[in-house]
């Protein structure tokens, strides 16, 4: 049997190495100075996926949502060993809480089709909330495990995995389809360098287009050849995905969360009281941490 | 399954004021290991209790297991006014779809007003799949909640007493105050450690209301082949004082400095995650965002930049003391003493120095 495989992958702002250079005066963040990014544990699924490929038989579908610029992680992922990348990009879904993320993400998979595993990295850098994978399961009625490490077995029928608990690990058995959360427990393959030379070139149309200037009409043969040649990388809109009664659930209008307010951390310049580096200086320090009784 | 009505065609059919006149009860989900409540659950209920007083309705907890019944005299001496009781064998140990299932039942028939979790595993798995059948918002991983108005501009709709859910969020860059407009409940995983315990009043009573468990073929599908766990075995949360470590100590040969230090001092090994992630300590020992929240006495970051996440994790601690080459470090923006130098030599002249005053 050939086991169809759907990888969720996210692009995100580098949140994790903010580091100086990444902060404005004021001591807000500067998130132009953020580069966009594969967020990690995707990157953690889609080498679980492809390590399932190498080890049974299965095809792996890469799909995003997100900015046109999200292509990117597409075509890396292509590089990687993905047979197929799929972009649902809409100006509808913008303002998605995880609600809202993961009714459009479900319908994507639907629209895809044919699965039997959906893999979705833990959570994404830039949110932090490891919801969207347990919503979509439940919005496609699958069992999910979350926070697999490995994969022990993978069957017609079923999937053996090991996943983390709190202070330690299980083993859970699940029939077939189920979606499952990775957190990072491998290490993720680089690009193939022969595949890079052919996918590098790979494109959506919509890139195609913008790289015409704009000129659809003249984008089109180029399209085609990339379709011939397997380089297209499939786009979809929120009508290509989504039936139309159910356009409320998408983006702002579907997502029942607001915001009602934001406030940046201030990183304020340190009021600390400065200790020379000597014997000397630690020991005063000592002395008076003993003294106001925080220390012994 | 589908949501079977959206806030807009709710408020066509009940006007505001009669929800307001039902309001829900503050539920609470109570995490359980062998009959052992973990702490964050117990943080809840007290947190829990506030909003409740604030509202003018009941705390009540939903405690799933199996002969789990024994915890219930905890939770009425932490503030519980009422226990929903859920035991059944397949309720032990905790797997995601048999909870979500109970815990949906309970929701429909009696309609809480907020619905917390702790932002563990458990809870960061089950309070999804239950917030996305239920189409309630969720906010994941707050650090602070309270009651307030508020006012939808964009929709020019108006809410009165709702949950205000405050979490860090862009990697602990910005705090956002994240409001739930959809139906109730208003759901939220809370981060462990940020909400203080308080004394519990030993003989406090309360009511328990048994749940009768209807599972189907549908939610027990998955089988538990093996399950190995271990309490951890590092109480950072209870250490008057942590030593940590950071990427800055270099090797995992040097990270014994760090153990001497704490030792020297009577108190426990934290550290970064870059320490853990370069294999030098375990993840047990891990205080940040993914790790630990702690606000000890005393908290010395040795060789620790401070990133946000890091911050997020230790900020609150009574007294600290940075130790960085570098004077740019943001982990000098937090601390009440640093010390801009090696901490290779810093840390032996401490541990001379302690050794000769104490």
């Amino acid at each position: 049997m050939n086991h169809k495989i759907i990888v969720f992958v996210k692009q995100v702002p580098d949140t994790k190495n903010v580091t100086g250079q990444a902060m404005k005066p004021d001591g807000t963040i500067n998130r132009a100075a953020l580069p966009a990014i594969f967020n990690p544990e995707d990157l953690n699924a889609l080498e679980l996926a492809l390590e399932l490929k190498d080890r049974y038989q299965a095809t792996v579908t890469v799909a995003a949502m997100g900015l046109p610029a999200a292509a990117a992680i597409l075509r890396d992922s292509l590089c990687r060993g993905a047979d197929e990348a799929v972009l649902l990009t809409d100006r509808a879904l913008g303002g998605s809480d995880t609600l809202a993320t993961s009714f459009a993400l479900s319908r994507l998979a639907k629209t895809i089709g044919g699965y039997d595993l959906i893999l979705c990295g833990r959570q994404a850098i830039d949110g932090d909330t490891a919801q969207v994978g347990p919503q979509i399961a439940e919005k496609l009625n699958l069992p999910q495990i979350s926070y697999v490490q490995e994969v022990q077995d993978y069957t017609e029928k079923s999937i053996r995995a090991k996943r983390a608990i709190e202070g330690g690990y299980e083993i859970l058995e699940a029939p077939l389809p189920v979606l499952m959360t990775v957190v990072d427990a491998n290490e993720p393959r680089p690009q193939n360098a022969h595949r890079i030379l052919k996918f590098r070139k790979a494109k959506t149309p919509s890139e195609v287009v913008a790289a015409c200037g704009g000129d659809a009409a003249a984008a089109a043969p180029e399209i085609e050849k990339l379709r011939s040649r397997g380089l297209l990388i499939r786009e979809l809109g929120a009508k290509d995905a989504v039936p139309e009664d159910e356009f409320g659930r998408l983006g702002l209008a579907g997502s029942p969360t607001k915001v009602k307010q934001i406030m940046s951390v201030v990183l304020t310049a340190g009021e600390f009281k400065k200790i020379e580096p000597t014997a000397d200086g630690v020991s005063a320090l000592v002395h008076e941490l003993i003294e106001d009784h925080t220390l012994g | 399954m589908a949501c079977r009505r959206l806030s807009t065609n709710l408020s066509k059919i009940i006007p505001w004021g009669d929800i307001m006149a039902g309001i829900g009860n503050v539920w609470i989900f109570i995490e359980q290991e062998a009959g052992k409540i973990a702490d964050v659950s117990l943080e809840l209920v007290c947190k829990g209790r506030e909003l409740a007083d604030r509202l003018g309705v009941k705390t009540e907890a939903v405690l799933l297991g199996d002969h789990v019944e024994s915890c219930c005299d905890t939770l009425f001496s932490y503030g519980c006014d009422t226990v929903y009781l859920a035991q059944d064998p397949r309720l032990e140990p905790f797997t995601v779809l048999p909870y979500a299932k109970v815990i949906m039942d309970l929701i429909r028939e009696y309609k809480p007003n907020i619905l917390m979790f702790g932002a563990t595993l458990k809870g960061r798995e089950l309070a999804p799949r239950i917030a996305s059948e239920k189409c309630a918002g969720l906010t994941a991983d707050c650090t602070d909640l309270k009651i307030d108005d508020f006012e939808d501009v964009r929709n020019k709709k108006s809410y009165k007493d709702k949950l205000m859910q405050i979490r860090p969020a862009f990697g602990g860059n910005i705090i956002a105050t994240i409001v739930n407009t959809w139906d109730d409940p208003q759901m939220v995983t809370v981060r462990e450690g940020v909400m203080k315990i308080g004394e519990p009043k030993p003989g406090a009573k309360g009511t328990i209301i048994p749940v009768k468990v209807a599972l189907t073929e549908k939610e027990t599908v998955i089988r538990v082949i093996e399950r190995i766990r271990q309490e951890k075995s590092v109480n950072l949360k209870g250490a008057r004082i942590i030593v940590a470590g950071g990427y800055g100590v270099g090797s995992a040969a040097d990270f014994k400095l760090i153990h001497e230090l704490a030792k020297t001092l009577g108190g426990e090994v934290g550290a970064s995650r870059a320490a853990v992630d370069a294999g030098w300590i375990d993840h047990d020992h891990q205080i940040g965002q993914t790790g630990v929240t702690v606000r000890p006495k005393l908290y010395i970051a040795c060789g620790i930049s401070g990133s946000v996440q890091h911050r997020a994790g230790m900020a609150e601690s009574n007294k600290i003391i940075a130790i960085n080459t570098d004077p740019g470090a943001p982990i000098f923006s937090v601390a009440h003493y640093g010390i801009i130098g090696d901490l290779h030599q810093v840390i032996p002249m401490m541990i001379k120095a302690y050794k000769a005053k104490a």
